[in-house]
């Protein structure tokens, strides 16, 4: 089906996305930091919606948002409050950071100026019913071994979490 | 304008997918309002039945029977003094039940309560739904640690885990179901050209189940039984409920993560548990137990593949038959209704009670009746035959309730971590197998 009001959709999709983001840093309550992370993600779902890539916004939300942010709250729920809100929130490296954000600014904007022959203006559109068996092709015919290599990866860092958390098993 | 109204009707597609925001809307209202109904009598079936079991009447003095104690009990809820802990984070205090209704029910808009009775059909349906309620417990988290207390800190730290540890569990037997649906052939151990042209969506798993002419439970048998074990395992541990009602363990933790909420919030969590009871009943129904099919999907008319059933009236023998069960059933509770009314002690106190139960068993022969006319009979079917399962899995919950102890804390996941997700990587493992089974036979015999 066509999609409705894409433009309000961006917008109001995108809002809630940066103010989630821009709520994040400056909370003092890591748990509200954290819940604003939530709602960014969740907008960040929305958009990948928008895109015509719903496995990927189904992922976005059960491992970012049901998953990963779940374990963040279990842990910030037992962090001292009291002692976390009155230590100072921003260290000496804004400069820095205001600088390296400020360059990674104007390079997004001279690309948004200069790169249309880079981006194609109209994307190639993927056919939205079949975007998750697509997905699933690619995953498992064509990169295969990437794929496995990658799990791998993640199994070496679940026994390693382990090992280093109990030392006696 | 009317047009756009009376076009859907001839429309083989659910409302969100044929693009009509009216008969969606129209879907989204009738939906609430029917799952809201079904956590309106599983309050009074729950109380009826528990009290049954433990030989006990249950509520008897508002209605007959009891039968206006949802009523009475919503009146107290609502006019009840709304007490917010001043210690309490009050922002999240006030979002995590509002949070809880809003995810426990935006899970049903993929539900299939029929071939074109869904709000929408997405392809990444299945995901969808246990991505979605997988935001639930982020709901309790919130409320546990709002109220600054320690009993519901408590609560929310063991859902929290809880839930995470089961989710594992659940989502393998989920993709073995999935896995069964790519598998073209027919009958319990049919394998079909092992294209994989699998599906995530709710409304294609069903209609896989229908073309195999088998519910998964029986697929492989008794692989698909094991896997809709593990799921109906998982199922309770994510709902909270007994035997896996660690967080609000009475006897341990008060009431767990909502000791702090009283009145209209309290009455919100209780929503959005009974809602997300009915969720993940329905996503066992819709994966093992055949969603909207009646049994013996085997036995079906030619039609079985039309969306529009109704319309053809050269189905089956065994089609025709099925056909009056809502019907029949309706009119079994209004016999019993009636019985029980006869029944009831001949004492002036009791006059008013009795006539109300037994215009409670008129109106339910006047429904029967009506599911009786061939067309009200024929287009009621898939709707009857979804909420019957769902029923059945409702009165299972009470029955787990009733019958099993609670689980300890390290039993709790002992199972879930060393029992149900080695089974389920086990029974992933052998549907892979079985599927692949005529592509690995090939293979072996080009070794050896």
């Amino acid at each position: 089906m066509t999609p409705v009001a894409p433009t309000f959709f961006f917008y109001l999709l995108s809002t809630v996305a940066v103010v989630g983001a821009i709520l994040v840093i400056t909370r003092k309550n890591p748990v509200h930091s954290a819940l604003s992370l939530i709602f960014t993600l969740l907008a960040l779902a929305g958009l990948y919606l928008m895109l015509y890539a719903p496995f990927v916004a189904g992922v976005q939300i059960i491992l970012y948002a049901g998953g990963i942010m779940v374990l963040f709250l279990f842990v910030i729920m037992l962090v001292n409050i009291e002692r976390s809100q009155r230590e100072v929130q921003f260290n000496q490296q804004w400069h820095v950071g205001i600088i390296a954000s400020l360059a990674l600014g104007f390079l997004f904007l001279y690309v948004y100026k200069h790169g249309s022959s880079i981006f194609p203006v109209n994307p190639v559109s993927m056919p939205e019913p079949m975007n998750t068996q697509q997905v699933g092709m690619a995953l498992f015919r064509n990169y295969l071994l990437p794929f496995e290599i990658a799990s791998l990866l993640l199994l070496v860092a679940i026994v390693g979490a382990v090992v280093m958390a109990k030392k006696r098993i | 304008m009317l047009d756009y109204v009376t076009s859907y009707l001839h429309s083989s597609l659910t409302p969100g997918q044929a693009g009509n925001w009216l008969w969606a809307l129209v879907y989204i209202l009738v939906i609430f309002a029917g799952v809201s109904g079904i956590v309106i009598v599983m309050n009074w079936g729950e109380r009826k039945a528990l009290a049954h079991m433990q030989v006990r009447l249950g509520p008897m003095r508002v209605g007959p029977h009891g039968l206006m104690q949802p009523i009475a009990d919503a009146i107290k809820l609502l006019t009840k003094e709304d007490i917010m802990p001043s210690e309490a984070d009050k922002p999240i205090f006030w979002l995590a039940p509002v949070w809880v209704v809003m995810i426990a029910f935006s899970v049903f808009i993929v539900v299939p309560f029929g071939p074109t009775h869904a709000v929408t059909d997405m392809n990444i349906g299945i995901l969808f739904m246990l991505g979605v309620s997988s935001l639930g417990v982020l709901g309790i988290v919130m409320a546990g640690w709002a109220s600054n207390s320690h009993f519901p800190l408590m609560g929310a730290l063991r859902s929290s885990a809880q839930m995470v540890s089961y989710e594992i569990a659940m989502g393998l037997a989920v993709v073995s179901a999935i896995v069964m649906t790519g598998l073209g052939g027919i009958g319990p151990y049919g394998i079909g050209s092992g294209a994989g042209s699998g599906t995530l969506s709710m409304i294609g798993i069903v209609q896989a189940q229908a073309q195999q002419h088998v519910w998964f439970i029986f697929k492989f048998f008794p692989v698909g039984l094991v896997a809709f074990f593990i799921f109906a395992v998982a199922m309770i541990a994510e709902t909270n409920r007994a035997p896996f009602d660690l967080p609000e363990a009475e006897s341990e933790l008060v009431a767990g993560f909502h000791t702090e909420y009283s009145g209209l919030r309290w009455s919100l969590f209780m929503l959005g548990e009974y809602a997300g009871m009915v969720a993940v009943s329905s996503i066992a129904i819709t994966l093992w137990l055949g969603g909207w099919l009646r049994p013996f999907p085997s036995t079906h008319g030619p039609a079985i593949n039309i969306p529009f059933l109704w319309e053809h009236p050269e189905q089956g023998v065994v089609d025709f038959a099925f056909s009056f069960a809502p019907a029949l059933v309706m009119l079994a509770l209004a016999f019993f209704s009636f019985f029980n009314a006869m029944r009831m002690p001949k004492h002036p106190l009791l006059k008013i009670q009795t006539i109300g139960l037994y215009a409670f068993g008129l109106v339910l022969a006047g429904v029967g009746l009506i599911l009786l006319a061939p067309p009200v009979r024929d287009r009621i079917q898939d709707i009857f035959w979804f909420v019957f399962k769902i029923a059945c899995f409702m009165y299972l919950y009470i029955w787990y309730r009733a019958t099993w102890p609670r689980y300890r804390f390290d039993q709790l996941m002992k199972v879930g971590w060393k029992v149900l997700l080695p089974l389920g990587l086990g029974v992933l493992l052998v549907t892979g197998i079985i599927g692949l089974g005529p592509e690995i036979a090939a293979w072996l015999k080009g070794v050896v």
